[in-house]
């Protein structure tokens, strides 16, 4: 009976001291919520930590190195996810192996602080084959099946609304993309020769986006189609006169392998 | 940007009255509405350039002094501030030192010449050594204006150095303080195999070669202020993205990629920020964004097309830029935080601004009867932004762009084709009155951008 008096004895004493423990603090609490100015001068205001974390270079493909550099401040104990503990300041090279998060958590006295830097790692897409022939699943068919399918839209000189052969093109291809779900489209926006380069590739960037926000009203995904402008920088033809102008004003669809 | 601050304080009164002296000239002939009424009596200063003085035997004396001469004769001819003393008028004479020099011989008929510039040059223990002189014609007591001496390792880039320095100091002292232009670079785009890469050349349309070699299209490179770094827009996988390449490490320098197409770059005087046009919010707005391409903001918000940002060089509180909002594309200035928003011209097909270096002027192409099967050019015309006045500067000489303003105020590189055809485009530059237009580069040469210094 003796030890387990004994045992029982400790866990009471404990029990005493987690209570007083608990009390004490509970009335610390309490007094500060009531009145901050009764706890007198003598409190120590604890700053809270600060922390800030930054990688260089953002992006990297796989097997390449990145540089962490982070600084902290008030901080007792500083950890990054995936790293572990760290001094308060420091930089560590790091090669991670795919994209990764790098979390860090600057513990203090005052608080907690935390900081975020997201890490891209390229990783190489080793090239499927295309199988030789039939329309499978993931299959984008033939450049020469598409155009067949899909005609390209043209506008109005200094203009980017949608004609009417304009939007018949697009419901044309609209129609085309829902039956062929496999297929990606880039968007190339053209201007002819005339005005000048920088305000034409702004107009190139506004003939292709209205001929994406056509079919995307249409119900065609926006994740299936990028957008291009080519300005006047790539001709489809280069004399001048009005017919060649008109066919380089256009939205042009083409299977974004 | 201290010399340039300095500069602007202290030149801007004669800057802004040659300019104004040039726009007057310009409108008494061809426009009705100019800027003063007056022509303010400023006259040019009659200058002769002697040939220099071989002080060597050396064998590379003759070349590099052909070479300096040219170069001299170039640089002040071209300085819009000079009627220069055509060599068959100056007396056949070499005077290499100021004992040598028969003041009478100058002043007279008939150069009649008001300054006079002399040296003497050669290679002398494997250096590029140069005196130069700048004498009052008119002064005899006391002639000497200008004293100077250069040492460089000899070579023909040393020589047009030496020449572009010396006649920086001439057009220094004799033009009211404005430093010369001589030595500052212009980058364009040169058109070639398909690609364009961006090229530097001196400002004479010298030392012409290739800063990038991306193998693909490159377009509107802008030089910092500090000339330290380029900023200009090239083709990738995902469109139009701005790059930067700097300079001085000789090298591309990182600039984030966004969704959209990004283009036109400008750089804020101060040299701490870009603004360009991008469309990643699906429409070509103009964004500011920190010289590392972080912190973007959007400054414009309304459908269609902005681009062609161009910062106020001398406060760098205002922007002007391109807008298709209401049609064909107009010259809008507003304030840099995106208010204040007014429009410039008032019809016809505005492209490309540079804004004078005083902060006055604003240069630009436009073609005012645009439109399918309409008459008339696209050129180039100066528009002074207080009262939004405007002269034109090109004429019937085939379609003008890029407008780009020198540092000093009182020239204007361009881009021109003679016949519309792109790949046929030409730099050329002129005087901001229009005269004295020459070219700098043969076909293949575009979008050119003059260095802040």
């Amino acid at each position: 009976m003796s030890p387990t008096r004994t045992t029982s004895s400790k866990v009471i004493l404990m029990t005493a001291v987690v209570l007083t423990l608990s009390f004490v603090s509970g009335c610390h609490k309490k007094s500060s919520g009531v009145d901050p100015n009764s706890l007198g001068p003598t409190t120590p205001t604890v700053a809270p930590p600060t922390a800030s974390i930054t990688a260089d270079p953002l992006a990297i493909d796989l097997g390449q190195t990145v540089v962490l550099n982070w600084r902290t401040q008030n901080a007792t104990s500083v950890t990054i996810d995936g790293v572990g503990q760290v001094n308060a300041n420091g930089t560590q090279t790091v090669s991670p192996a795919n994209s990764t998060n790098f979390h860090l958590t600057a513990k203090g006295d005052g608080g907690t602080a935390e900081a975020n830097v997201r890490v891209t790692v390229r990783v190489p897409v080793a090239p499927t084959v295309p199988p030789p022939s039939g329309n499978l699943p993931g299959d984008m068919g033939s450049d020469e099946e598409f155009h067949k399918n899909v005609q390209d839209a043209f506008f109005d000189y200094d203009s980017y609304d949608l004609r009417p052969d304009a939007q018949a093109a697009t419901a044309q291809a609209a129609s085309y993309l829902a039956a062929h779900p496999a297929i990606r489209v880039v968007i190339g926006g053209y201007a002819d020769e005339r005005g000048s380069a920088e305000y034409n590739l702004a107009l190139g960037e506004n003939r292709a986006n209205a001929a994406r926000t056509a079919l995307m009203a249409a119900g065609v995904a926006p994740n299936r189609l990028r957008v291009i402008s080519y300005g006047k920088e790539k001709q489809f033809c280069t004399e001048q006169n009005e017919t060649c102008w008109q066919e380089n004003r256009r939205a042009q669809f083409s299977l974004d392998r | 940007m201290f010399s340039l601050a300095r500069l602007y304080t202290t030149s801007r009164k004669l800057q802004v009255l040659s300019l104004l002296f040039a726009v007057a000239n310009i409108g008494a002939r061809a426009q009705d509405n100019v800027f003063t009424g007056t022509n303010t009596g400023v006259s040019t200063i009659r200058i002769a350039v002697a040939d220099f003085k071989p002080s060597s035997a050396d064998a590379q004396t003759t070349p590099l002094k052909q070479t300096f001469d040219t170069t001299l004769y170039s640089d002040l001819a071209n300085a819009g501030i000079f009627d220069i003393v055509s060599k068959s008028l100056a007396p056949q004479v070499t005077p290499g030192a100021p004992n040598e020099m028969n003041l009478q011989q100058w002043s007279s008929d008939p150069a009649n010449a008001a300054m006079v510039a002399f040296g003497s040059l050669g290679v002398q223990n494997g250096r590029l050594v140069a005196n130069g002189f700048l004498f009052d014609a008119k002064n005899t007591q006391y002639p000497q204006v200008l004293a100077k001496q250069y040492s460089e390792e000899p070579s023909e880039d040393s020589a047009r150095l030496i020449a572009h320095r010396f006649a920086d100091e001439i057009i220094f002292r004799l033009g009211g303080g404005v430093a010369g232009i001589a030595e500052t670079k212009i980058y364009y785009v040169k058109i070639g195999g398909g690609n364009k890469e961006i090229w530097e050349m001196d400002y004479d349309g010298a030392n012409q070669h290739a800063i990038t070699h991306l193998g693909t299209v490159s377009l509107s490179p802008r030089v910092s202020p500090d000339n330290s770094r380029l900023a200009f827009s090239s083709l990738g996988r995902d469109g139009f993205q701005i790059k930067t390449y700097s300079l001085l490490l000789g090298r591309m320098v990182n600039f984030p990629a966004v969704g959209g197409t990004n283009l036109s770059p400008a750089w804020a005087p101060n040299g701490k920020e870009i603004a360009y046009s991008s469309s990643r919010s699906g429409d070509p707005e103009i964004w500011i964004a920190d010289l590392n391409g972080n912190l973007a903001r959007r400054i414009t918000s309304f459908r269609g097309p902005d681009v062609s940002p161009v910062y106020n060089p001398k406060t760098g509180a205002q922007i002007a830029w391109i807008s298709g909002r209401t049609g064909l594309p107009q010259l809008y200035v507003m304030d840099s935080d995106g208010s204040g928003v007014t429009r410039m011209t008032d019809g016809g097909y505005a492209t490309s601004p540079s804004w004078s270096p005083n902060g006055q002027f604003l240069a630009f192409a436009w073609n005012r009867k645009y439109g399918p099967g309409a008459p008339g050019g696209q050129d180039i015309y100066v528009m002074e932004v207080a009262t939004k006045k405007w002269i034109q500067l090109t004429h019937d000489g085939g379609r003008c762009d890029f407008p780009s303003w020198s540092p000093d105020g009182r020239h204007i590189t361009y881009a021109n084709t003679a016949d519309g055809r792109a790949d046929h485009m030409k730099i050329w530059t002129m005087l901001a009155d229009g005269t004295q237009k020459r070219a700098l580069t043969g076909t293949g040469a575009d979008m050119p951008n003059w260095s802040w210094k």
